[in-house]
């Protein structure tokens, strides 16, 4: 007979012990044709590649279209044919003709002329975020569809509006807003003139590697093999997952439950790196950290002071002790692996000159300000490191912390007076950055443009127009020359103190081979990747 | 029958206004903050005429007593308006990422009551002593200890090191797009694909977060709990039914229990909204897609139609709980009445 107290017991236990038999199911290892990734979703808005400009966004983006041509993430001076298997400019710069290679899209459609011009005319007649990297040559809704021309079936020309640098036309085609889609699966799905765009956002239409699945916001995106496509490894589907945390990321991939960790911090990496299951793809990003100094402070205004603030920074003491894993120092406002970027890093920590500069601004007994910085991790710490350096010098820092879109609002109002922020590279061409740190010809409250120069209300004629003839330089070497000598100048003249640049690392567990990071996010591929 | 009508008019339009208020003070905050929706929405780095288009396709160009009646009459006709975030009506997110809610903070209170009742009884029985004082640790630990340390010890030593606990998320991967979602609660969903494997596997998945929520509001209801109970054990009925010569159980269970568990109604009701408010931190560490992580994400990308919609939400089970609790209070004590 069963007491009641051993009846109770028992109850009590079976849960327990079921559970742990569960344990036996519930952790079988990934399937050799699945790759799982854990990563951040969380701020990914659209997969409409004519749409879509995040950074998590723009890589799924990237691994389910092609586009005319794409960047070698080896080698920034070139890019390397996908869709066009060749092209050539006229006499005069304006007209460039592409000739197609053999694609096909998930559907098992020849990718043709039509679709490379529809693509690229739905591209300017959207005109979502990023349409402005291939509307500046000149393209509008208006004249788009006169301009870029399917010419015959595997022929296509773009017009643009004044002389362009091949080089400049080629690495802004480059960006995802050069996707091809498929016209007539685009088409059949519009709804009330749309071009597709709200079936684009949760479904796909290219001719990468991978087509998508599955989109569920904030919880997870499956790819899976497009049939017809370049990949030729043994993947058929890629699931990332939305995981936040990235102690929970770490754990995962140490458990096999994951391939790839995406988001590992320092902290996780110091113990990934001893970890003998997992190897570390480690890449530069084109994401700056800088200090911006608003020119609407009279003390601020001073090159002296901007100099003495970029002689003051102990760059290498930061990088070792608080970024070690995540950044490098880095000064220019190129960042490394973009075409012509300068290594140089001329400034050191000098505090006897960066007080020298101070007296000669006459500022010698310093001034108080307050440095709007980043509320996430390592922001608050550097910070407070720079709090330090300038302190220093008589620069008395009062830290003011918010989120950082709080941060951005902020700047793009022009109400900060120091700010410690990040800058992310829009496409792979050295105008991308020199654009928006350099060119501001109208620095009234109500501009049209409003780059990073204008919110910190800096503007300099000559560098706008150095800047515009690097830009429009048809010969690629003289471009590159004149962005070198761009980037000194703007090291030397400018109020931004350019101080580290992001480096993106994908911890994999061992077995999992070819994962490709880029420079910018649509360089992070599954192209070659392959899992043992 | 006048007066309960009357009265249960006053309880609806304190809900209504209740709501409403809520309403107001969102969308006024969500207006105010420091953080440009727009830029949200486009990204930091879209050109200008971009934004201002945006910015009139949003209506945020427009007044803010005309975006808030303009919002108002998509509330009254039962749209919430679209996520930026996730591209679908936000009474579309707000029914997939509820149920994952739903379902941890129902388990979790489930187990919270089961386990934490009987200990408050218990800790009220034997006050002052030894074991009294070892449920009374064991209760300031589970509601001082932070959730998400707690969280993350329970993955590291069940998860990692002993390997007998599945990791974060609802499922494992082999399962991912293999359940069709009919209820949007997994446990059920499962059952009803005839998927014992997964359903085994969603249970695994489900067990340390709902331990870990449960042990949280076992805390406080067991200490809600025990501090009835030493009041009710002193009550003059209980004396008597002592004085009677009924056993100890008797008179703890039949006589004194009773006026606790009326008692209780309200803790367990606020104890339950504050679950399905989303166990924000808990939800987080284990990647559990439900509401606190679509309101702080929302929240984080200045994403305000989901972030109104769910804490509209939020505030309608609140109220409506507390509503719950008030009545079944007035049916269960006369005395209220």
């Amino acid at each position: 007979m069963v007491s009641r107290r051993n009846f109770l017991i028992g109850s009590a236990a079976l849960p327990f012990l079921s559970y742990l038999e569960l344990a036996d199911t519930a952790f079988a290892a990934t399937p050799k044709d699945i790759l799982v990734v854990a990563q951040q979703l969380d701020n990914m808005t659209s997969l409409d590649p004519h749409e879509g400009f995040e950074a998590v966004g723009g890589e799924m983006i990237s691994n389910m279209y092609q586009k005319l041509v794409r960047a070698n993430n080896d080698n920034p001076d070139q890019v390397i044919p996908v869709v066009a298997a060749s092209w050539e400019a006229d006499a005069e710069s304006k007209v460039f003709t592409f000739k197609l290679a053999d694609q096909k899209f998930s559907s098992g459609a020849d990718v043709t002329a039509e679709d490379v011009a529809f693509s690229l005319q739905r591209a300017i007649k959207m005109n979502k975020s990023p349409a402005f990297i291939i509307n500046q040559f000149g393209f509008t809704a208006d004249n788009v569809e006169s301009l870029i021309v399917a010419k015959d079936a595997k022929t296509v020309t773009l017009a643009t509006e004044n002389p362009t640098s091949i080089s400049f036309l080629l690495f802004c085609l480059s960006a995802n807003i050069g996707a091809i889609v498929e016209k007539k699966v685009v088409l059949a799905n519009e709804v009330n003139g749309d071009l597709g765009n709200a079936w684009l956002q949760k479904n796909s239409a290219g001719s990468g590697p991978f087509m998508l699945q599955a989109w569920k916001a904030s919880e997870s995106i499956s790819l899976q093999l497009n049939p017809h496509g370049p990949y030729k490894g043994n993947l058929k589907r890629v699931i990332v997952r939305h995981v936040v945390d990235p102690s929970s990321q770490l754990l995962m991939l140490q458990k096999g439950d994951v391939d790839i960790a995406r988001d590992l911090t320092s902290e996780q990496l110091k113990a990934a790196q001893s970890d003998k299951d997992i190897t570390l793809v480690r890449k530069q990003i084109a994401s700056l950290v800088l200090i911006s100094l608003n020119q609407t402070n009279a003390n601020l205004a001073k090159p002296q002071v901007w100099k003495a603030v970029k002689w003051a920074l102990d760059y290498d003491g930061m990088q070792k002790n608080i970024v070690p894993l995540s950044h490098v120092v880095h000064q220019s406002m190129e960042p490394l692996g973009f075409p012509g970027t300068v290594k140089d890093i001329p400034y050191k920590r000098d505090v006897e000159k960066a007080k020298a500069l101070m007296a000669e601004a006459g500022l010698a007994d310093g001034f108080d300000i307050t440095l709007d910085h980043y509320s996430a991790q390592p922001y608050p710490d550097l910070a407070q490191a720079i709090q330090a350096n300038l302190g220093e010098i008589g620069i008395r820092v009062k830290l003011q912390s918010a989120e950082n879109r709080q941060v951005l609002t902020k700047m793009r109002g022009r109400q900060h007076e120091m700010a410690l922020s990040a800058w992310g590279t829009d496409y792979f061409d050295p105008n991308s950055n020199a654009e928006v740190f350099c060119i501001n010809k109208d620095n009234s409250a109500d501009a049209k443009k409003k780059p990073f120069a204008w919110r910190s209300s800096f503007k300099d004629d000559a560098l706008t127009a150095k800047a515009e003839a690097a830009r429009d330089e048809k010969d690629p070497a003289k471009r590159i020359a004149l962005y070198e000598e761009l980037q000194r100048e703007f090291m030397e003249n400018s109020p931004f103190a350019v101080m580290f640049q992001t480096t993106r690392t994908a911890a994999c567990r061992t077995g999992v081979e070819g994962v490709r990071l880029g420079v910018l996010s649509e360089g992070n591929t599954y192209l070659e990747t392959k899992k043992a | 029958m006048k007066n309960r009508l009357k009265s249960f008019s006053a309880m609806l339009s304190s809900v209504v206004l209740t709501l409403f208020g809520l309403t107001v003070l969102t969308f006024l905050i969500g207006r105010v903050m420091p953080v440009d929706p727009v830029i949200a929405a486009v990204g930091d780095n879209a050109p200008e005429d971009v934004i201002l288009r945006v910015r009139a396709e949003m209506g945020l160009d427009q007044p803010i007593p005309v975006q808030f009646l303009h919002y108002l009459n998509q509330l009254v006709h039962g749209d919430f308006g679209m996520s930026v975030l996730t591209k679908n009506p936000v009474a579309t997110d707000i029914a997939r990422f509820f149920p994952a809610t739903f379902e941890l903070a129902t388990a979790a209170l489930l187990l919270a009551t089961l386990v934490g009742i009987p200990l408050g009884v218990w800790a009220a029985v034997r006050q002052g002593s030894f074991t009294d004082q070892a449920i009374r640790v064991l209760c300031l630990a589970g509601h001082s200890v932070p959730v998400f340390m707690l969280s993350m010890i329970s993955l590291l030593i069940f998860y990692s090191a002993l390997g007998i606990a599945p990791g974060p998320g609802r499922q494992d991967i082999i399962y991912d797009g293999m359940i069709p979602t009919v209820t949007g609660l997994m446990s059920v969903d499962t059952l009803l694909a005839g998927d014992l494997d997964a359903f085994w596997d969603a249970l695994a998945h489900m067990a340390q977060p709902v331990i870990i929520l449960a042990y949280f509001s076992m805390a406080y209801i067991a200490r809600m709990t025990r501090a009835f109970m030493i009041d009710a054990l002193k009550g003059e009925y209980v004396i008597t039914a002592r004085a009677k010569g009924l056993s100890g159980l008797k008179v703890v269970w039949s006589h004194a229990f009773p006026t606790v568990a009326v008692q209780l109604i309200t803790v367990l009701a606020l104890t339950y909204a504050g679950l399905l408010e989303g166990a924000v931190v808990t939800e987080t560490v284990f990647s559990w897609p439900g509401i606190g992580q679509y309101l702080t994400t929302s929240l984080m990308n200045a994403d305000m139609n989901p972030v109104i919609g769910s804490t509209l939400l939020v505030g309608l089970i609140y109220v409506g709980l507390n509503l719950f609790a008030d009545i079944l209070y007035r049916l269960l004590d006369p005395r209220v009445q």
